[in-house]
């Protein structure tokens, strides 16, 4: 009866759909070779989906001015909470939008299940790459110089925030290399506190931290895909974290909990090597701390080196189903280059820009209250130059990330050690991509 | 909701008793569970309470500075009020679901259990198959099915899945068989009464306790079935609570502000549930022990 109660649910949206259906119809693969040019006659509507907070005043202003290119925005919970699955389920049902937000460590899974548009060949994408960091551009396309399969948007480069009174209090130098930040966080214990709280789950911050180092996790040649989460690089920094962790000179509350802004709030935890919208993360996690926290460009492994790692980023894609890559690239490289949905992204998101210039929007350039009113933008702009290029994610990040972030609680409690966490996780990336039928080297 | 199950058995224990367990053993577990279940309830309504900066740096069980209506005035007030949006959408997906699911699921179980024609037990026990699906397992392919008409991301995709209740028709039979004399059915047709106007006039009627409990059952199933909307729904404006809450959880590292939102959110979205159970718990507990001996 179920059954049979469902189809007769199945009939009567029928008969809905047909008064009710609005949508483009959705024929997948529909899009020739060449698809990139402009789609003549009448105007043009698209789709887009974004969970950017106040992504719909952005797509506003520019609807006001391209009556041609009217964009529909969809909001709702992050990729991977829900809506990469639905992309995928989109893609496979044909009704997937005509853009989407996608980090940039999902955006090689989608380019492996063929849902992705390469809107490199679009001549204004193409002419628009100079625009960007260098090493943004790495993100989206993956390996083929010629390829884009996205537009970067916004990125995470990495610096060191620290509570300028406390280190002062004790007479700790601001370290500049990591052998100077371990010695400090030896008289940071000593003087009561932890210098720093290890990320135990949200395996992103290593990844930063290893991308800083040089690492490479994941490598693509065209036909096969190379893992590598324990090349030289990235065992030195785990070695070195797991030497502060036995040690116990760092702590390990669970990231993005109260308990984890209580610690901060609380003057239990010194420093924070994080992201540039951290700085949003600190001032609402630890509100009693105004004005006591400093930003200073992330230590280095090698005094005088000026390398940055980055966490974090989305781009925005365009699927294989959209009828119009010209008109979505057209708008996507309005939404992340343009000063004005630059600054509209950064004032509602505090997203950061990916292209060069946005690094001078005059959002940036003012001193923030709760650093003390330095221009800690600064900072970040010249990270943001100092992310080395190249660093590749595989194709099942959600995979690796799950096995690694299980690893590196059990080193946390004491049960193995982060190196091994990386082994366990290079064995089960391997075998996640050899069952999805990706070819690994 | 949660909360109000335990006590059924306490009352059950209550009214025997001569019940093995002693009885302080016996009110012990109750008080324990009752603590247990009630703890989260208390923290999110505490939580709810607080402002932003003391939120974290005050006792997470007890109150700080009362800050309930401000919070509340800026949960109605954030993006055009779309959490109000949201509620109606989950009463509108839910009571309508519930009220229609209960009326096919009653005609259906009073059809089965009252009527004989070929190919009824097979269709019963198709039903009955149908209880041990999991609707989770029904998503992706309803969300398939819903696509090739073009039909996801409407009201309907959500709502049209939401009416069947296989459990629903399984105790409308079991309760129409036992409270639904055939001889009144006879006296009723002798009368010149229409099957459709007995139905609704007698059987309906009799059958009114088990109905509540379909109702209610069905009530919790749709107002918690989260992933139906997650696949179907990706206009925001078409969200019910449960999954607009949930994607501003997710945006919580991004936009810190929303954690507090989400929070007083999450209290008045169990108030709904919480009457529905106030209200109609008399009746369930009556529907359930019927349908239990039988």
């Amino acid at each position: 009866m179920s059954a049979f109660l469902r189809t007769l649910g199945v009939l009567l949206t029928s008969a809905v759909a047909v008064t009710a259906c609005s949508s483009p119809d959705a024929s997948p693969g529909g899009t020739g070779a060449a698809a990139c040019a402009p789609s003549g006659g009448g105007p043009v509507n698209l789709a887009f989906t974004s969970w950017v907070p106040g992504i719909e005043e952005v797509v506003q202003a520019w609807n006001a001015k391209n009556p041609d290119i009217q964009v529909k925005v969809q909001t709702g919970p992050n990729g991977n909470g829900g809506t990469y699955q639905n992309f995928f389920n989109q893609l496979k049902a044909g009704n997937a939008p005509d853009l989407g937000q996608i980090e940039y460590d999902a955006l090689p899974g989608f380019r492996v299940q063929d849902g992705l548009l390469d809107i490199g060949s679009c001549d204004i994408v193409a002419q628009a790459k100079d625009q960007f960091l260098p090493w943004t551009w790495d993100q989206v396309s993956l390996g083929d110089a010629k390829a884009a399969y996205g537009v970067p948007q916004d990125t995470g480069p990495m610096a060191l925030f620290y509570r300028a009174d406390l280190f002062e209090k004790a007479g700790i130098a601001i370290p500049a290399t990591w052998q100077e930040y371990a010695a400090a966080a030896e008289k940071v214990k000593a003087a009561g506190g932890h210098i720093t709280n290890f990320s135990q789950s949200d395996i992103n911050q290593f990844a930063g931290l290893a991308w800083q180092a040089g690492g490479h996790w994941f490598g693509n040649d065209g036909q096969k895909w190379t893992v590598s989460l324990t090349d030289d690089k990235t065992t030195k920094v785990a070695q070195y974290w797991q030497d502060l962790i036995d040690r116990k000179l760092v702590s390990s509350v669970p990231p993005w909990t109260a308990e984890w802004d209580n610690a901060y709030n609380t003057d239990q935890a010194w420093t924070w090597v994080s992201a540039v919208w951290g700085a949003n993360s600190i001032a609402t996690g630890a509100p009693k701390t105004a004005g006591k926290w400093r930003v200073a460009p992330m230590p280095q492994w090698d005094a005088g080196q000026a390398s940055a790692g980055n966490w974090g980023g989305s781009s925005t894609a365009v699927f294989k189903t959209s009828k119009h890559p010209y008109e979505a690239a057209k708008f996507a490289l309005w939404l992340n280059t343009s000063d004005e949905a630059l600054t509209l992204l950064n004032q509602k998101a505090n997203l950061y820009p990916a292209t060069k210039a946005g690094a001078n929007l005059p959002a940036l350039a003012s001193g923030v209250a709760f650093y003390g009113d330095q221009k800690i933008y600064e900072v970040f702009a010249k990270a943001s130059t100092q992310v080395p290029s190249g660093f590749t994610w595989g194709p099942a990040m959600t995979a690796t990330y799950a096995n690694a972030s299980d690893g590196f609680k059990a080193a946390v409690s004491g049960k193995g050690t982060l190196t091994d966490a990386l082994t366990g996780a290079q064995a089960f990336t391997v075998q996640t991509l050899k069952n999805q039928a990706i070819p690994v080297a | 909701m949660t909360t109000t199950l335990p006590t059924t058995p306490a009352a059950s224990v209550r009214r025997h008793g001569h019940s093995t367990v002693p009885r302080s053993a016996a009110m012990l577990i109750m008080g324990v569970s009752t603590v247990y279940f009630l703890l989260p309830l208390w923290w999110l309504f505490v939580g709810a309470t607080k402002s932003r900066e003391q939120f974290t740096d005050t006792q997470p069980l007890w109150f700080a500075d009362l800050h309930l209506f401000d919070n509340v005035r800026e949960l109605v007030t954030y993006r055009d009020g779309v959490f109000l949006r949201w509620i109606l959408n989950s009463v509108a997906y839910t009571g309508g679901a519930a009220l229609l699911g209960t009326l096919l699921a009653a005609m259906c179980g009073y059809a089965l259990a009252k009527y004989r024609f070929p190919g009824r037990e097979v269709i019963f026990n198709v039903v009955l198959s149908g209880v041990l699906v999991p609707a989770t397992a029904l998503a992706l392919p309803l969300f398939l099915i819903f696509s090739k008409m073009h039909a996801t991301n409407t009201f309907w995709a959500v709502f049209l899945p939401s009416l069947v209740n296989p459990f629903g028709v399984y105790l409308a039979r079991v309760y129409a068989t036992a409270g639904v004399p055939d001889g009144l059915l006879e006296a009723a047709r002798i009368d010149g009464s229409g099957e459709i106007r007995t139905f609704f006039t007698i059987s309906a009627k009799l059958m009114s306790p088990a109905l509540v409990t379909i109702f209610l059952f069905h009530f919790v199933a749709v107002w918690n079935n989260f992933l139906l909307p997650l696949i179907m729904l990706s206009d925001e404006r078409l969200f019910p609570v449960t999954l607009g809450l949930y994607s501003w959880n997710t945006q919580v590292n991004q936009v810190p502000e929303l954690r507090g939102l989400v929070i007083v959110g999450s209290l008045i979205s169990i108030a709904p549930l919480a009457v529905a159970f106030l209200l109609l718990q008399r009746f369930w507990r009556t529907g359930i022990s019927t349908g239990a001996v039988k």
